[in-house]
């Protein structure tokens, strides 16, 4: 299968570069670097994940990082205003329905009133930026509650080195985990998954055999909104506060790496594998620029390239794939 | 070759309206602002029987179509489902009661697999919410084996022919218990060999008690096939019978409407052999479709380019227009050497293409008529100035409205809202406003009823005789016939042979045809 070939030569491309970083920087290998490097890759993740589904349906969505600061930073707030003790459940769980609540607005444009999905997010992250700044606040929440930053110290895999120094991996990457396994059977296993792809495979085809697209892609939206809050709450407990500013910008990144990640931007295509070695692939190539003193705003020129170059091949396959069928050399008569 | 069926058609010999079978619709209406679209059509469905519907574009058809299948509420009469009558049907509701269309595009999902694609109505119907890859495999060989075809279910669909695809098509509608397969135009993009296993296939479910709804304009293929025929016009039903009924003339004069004494008049006499000719290619070579083709094409002649498909004729067409790269040879006009690497080129020389698939690129469909038909000359005469002639563009489409009689109540509406055949006379139309000398048409009547089709092959014949140099790709063996003063036929790559003058019949070319493949 293309796909596996695909993923193997992400890998590949993965093990290469940290071949290549170690030799300059040894430490690039230790535990405890690679630990931090799974961490940083949560959030990313999470986020890739639900553009992974829109991407599959055919659809965009760019308004994701301000649904995830959005989510992020209202459910802080909620959570200090009513003076939560522990919040840590709570805040999982205010985020992921504020993030869906905001999917929702989005649904409503794209899915009722079949509006196109690049125009509609494009609003909608700047009517969410704006409110969020304009509503809510622009100041940073330092003073978590309490169970957030119980979160953010939880690790997996904890020990001591040599040196002293306690290393661990995050318990966040459990949550990257969970939501991985859950879109991957999502989109490979169940008959809403496959609707997904068929609806990016031919839209038109998809409602004359009873897909009903309307619901569908209200559904697609509202998961991306609640993965994107949940994202969001995670960013704040990695991060231990709440800063409105961050997450928006990253979304190029993130579609970078899914679309780094195989799946094909016009719709139909898409891997849960994939996908996360395209983040794994950006994140250690972000961070190890800075390992290497590379400075930071190359890393948009990366990203940039690699939306463009990923899309002019997949542009190039689709065409190769549709090829006029006077293309092909003679062909004998078909099967009798 | 195609065998006329000599079974009768069960429960309908007989001339007439029958609204008796198991589906029947009954006086349905159906008006779309002014236009009646159907007129009070009655027609019944038996089992076991296939049943053509012919019709020129406009007639009602598609309408009646999309009735039978949910998609549009009638305004009037009634659908009639194993004695259950119903007001209207919705789009799953017609599903259920096994009414399945074809469409053109099969409606398919290229990026799933051909299990998927099998099973996912199904399932979506069932209201499932799991899915395993695994378990769809054996429910899709048992489908396609009932079609009597070998494919690997895992097979992404879009890489499959698009016989294949049509054949994916019909096993996911008996999947879902089709009792009448309705489909629409289902031979445009088939060779002639893909043809005639599409209908063994269709006689095959016939024997299986499927009711089979043809839609079609090729009279040809209605004669073939039919068990009955339904024809249409201005949404009314004119004539009606069994396939033994009718004859070709009988089928084109219910078509049109008026007495045609043949399909397809003799062929223009030939011009006079002219000292140089109007187009000369040279060993011309593009990629692996192309491959040293040759041939010489006289003032005011038209030369059919037949062959099988694949074997290089569009890629040819689209060489010469600049579409293509010309890897080698020599394009001559008029004994001049001229260099094509863009369409721009090729119009500067006097080159016009109509390409094969109007809708996608030909024509642009949101836009006006009239910015259709000027659409070309702008770019080939490019004016020094900059900004656009608008009186001269109006003046322009008018003209070509009225020289091509095209109907449409003024050139200002899109072009999507005309028919096939206009559309196709809106494309000609284009590319003789721009001086063309020579005209390149790629199948140019396919998709296009029988009365646009004689008005376009009337035209191109009077083109020929001003002086208009013409290459006529063509898979209808009459319209060459018909029209071509030689014909070539090209065959993997190359021109390896032609016809001419009274050498050139339907029989001499499928024979030939028929050898290559």
């Amino acid at each position: 299968m293309k796909h596996c070939r695909h993923e193997l030569v992400l890998a590949g491309a993965w093990l290469a570069l940290a071949a290549g970083i170690s030799l300059v920087n040894p430490a690039f290998l230790s535990l405890a670097n690679l630990f931090d490097l799974l961490k940083a890759g949560v959030v990313t993740g999470i986020l890739a994940l639900a553009v992974l589904i829109v991407l599959v349906s055919g659809g965009i969505d760019i308004s994701f990082t301000a649904i995830a600061a959005f989510a992020m930073y209202a459910s802080c707030r909620v959570l200090v205003a009513a003076g939560s003790t522990d919040g840590a459940v709570a805040g999982m769980l205010l985020a992921t329905a504020i993030g869906a609540g905001l999917g929702m607005v989005n649904a409503l444009f794209i899915g009722a009133l079949r509006l196109p999905t690049l125009i509609v997010t494009l609003g909608t992250a700047g009517l969410f930026r704006g409110c969020l700044l304009a509503f809510v606040g622009t100041g940073i929440i330092n003073n978590l509650p309490a169970g957030l930053i119980r979160l953010s110290r939880w690790q997996l895999f904890r020990q001591t080195s040599a040196g002293g120094e306690t290393i661990g991996l995050s318990a966040a990457v459990l949550a990257l985990a969970a939501v991985a396994v859950g879109v991957a059977v999502l989109l490979q296993r169940t008959v809403t998954g496959r609707s997904i792809h068929a609806l990016g495979g031919s839209a038109g085809a998809a409602e004359r055999i009873g897909i009903r697209t309307v619901r569908l892609q209200c559904f697609i939206y509202t998961v991306v909104g609640a993965l994107a809050g949940l994202a969001g709450i995670l960013h704040a407990i990695t991060m231990r506060n709440a800063n409105p500013f961050d997450l928006v910008g990253a979304e190029l990144t993130v579609i970078a790496a899914v679309v780094l990640g195989g799946a094909d931007v016009f719709g139909g295509r898409g891997t849960v594998t994939g996908t996360l070695l395209g983040v794994f692939l950006l994140v250690t190539l972000n961070n190890s620029l800075i390992l290497l003193g590379v400075p930071t705003y190359w890393q948009r020129v990366w990203i940039g390239a690699i939306i463009l170059i990923s899309v002019a091949v997949s542009a190039r396959n689709r065409r190769a794939a549709a090829s006029p069928r006077e293309e092909a050399p003679a062909i004998g008569t078909p099967s009798q | 070759m195609a065998v006329r069926p000599s079974t009768p058609a069960p429960g309908d010999g007989l001339p007439g309206p029958s609204e008796t079978g198991f589906i029947a619709i009954r006086d349905a209406v159906k008006s779309f602002g002014a236009v009646r679209a159907l007129d009070g059509v009655s027609l019944g469905f038996a089992p076991g029987q296939i049943r053509c519907l012919a019709g020129e574009n406009g007639c009602g058809k598609s309408t009646l179509i999309k009735v039978l299948s949910g998609v549009l509420r009638p305004d009037a009469g009634r659908i009639t489902i194993d004695g259950v009558p119903y007001q209207r049907l919705r789009p799953l509701q017609a599903i259920r009661l096994g009414i399945q269309v074809i469409y053109q595009d099969f409606a398919l999902f290229p990026n799933l697999s051909v299990a998927e694609n099998l099973a996912l109505p199904g399932l979506i119907e069932a209201r499932r919410f799991q899915l395993r890859p695994a378990a769809l495999r054996p429910a899709a060989e048992a489908a396609l084996a009932r079609l009597g075809v070998r494919l690997d279910p895992e097979r992404r669909v879009g890489e499959l022919s698009v016989a294949h695809q049509q054949l994916v098509a019909i096993a996911r509608a008996l999947r879902q218990q089709a009792r009448l397969l309705i489909l629409d135009e289902p031979t445009t993009a088939l060779t002639h060999h893909e043809v005639q296993s599409l209908f063994a296939t269709l006689r095959d479910l016939r024997c299986q008690g499927v009711s089979v709804l043809l839609v079609t304009h090729k009279t040809r293929e209605v004669l073939a096939i039919a068990d009955a025929i339904t024809v249409m016009r201005n949404g009314r039903i004119v004539a009606q019978g069994s396939g033994a009924d009718f004859d070709a003339d009988a089928l084109a004069s219910a078509l049109t409407g008026s007495e045609v004494g043949r399909t397809l008049p003799a062929p223009a006499p030939i011009p006079a052999p002219a000292a140089e000719p109007r187009l000369e290619t040279g060993g011309l070579c593009s990629g692996a479709a192309v491959r040293d083709a040759s041939l010489r094409l006289a003032p005011g002649e038209i030369l059919g380019l037949a062959g099988l498909l694949g074997a290089g004729r569009t890629a040819l067409a689209s060489a010469l227009f600049g579409l293509r790269r010309i890897d080698s040879g020599e394009v001559r006009i008029d004994g001049a050497p001229v260099a094509i690497e863009a369409p721009g080129d090729a119009i500067q020389a006097g080159l016009a293409y109509v390409p094969e698939d109007r809708l996608s690129e030909g024509l642009f469909l949101p836009r006006s008529i009239e910015h259709n038909l000027a659409v070309a000359s702008l770019s080939a005469r490019r004016p020094r100035r900059a900004t656009l002639d608008r009186r001269g563009m109006r003046r322009l489409a008018d003209d070509a409205v009225a020289a091509f009689g095209i109907r449409t109540p003024s050139v200002l509406p899109p072009v999507h809202t005309l028919s096939g055949g206009n559309q196709q006379k809106v494309l000609l139309a284009r590319w003789l406003a721009t001086d063309a000398r020579v005209l390149i048409l790629n199948r140019p009547t396919a998709g296009v009823d029988i009365g646009a089709r004689e008005d376009i092959h009337a035209r191109m014949r009077r083109l020929a005789a001003g002086g208009l140099s013409v290459l006529l790709i063509s898979d209808e063996l009459p319209e060459l016939v018909a029209l071509a003063h030689r014909v070539a036929v090209m065959h993997r790559g190359r021109i390896a042979g032609e016809l001419a003058g009274d050498a050139v019949t339907e029989a001499a070319l499928a024979a030939w045809l028929d050898r290559l493949a």
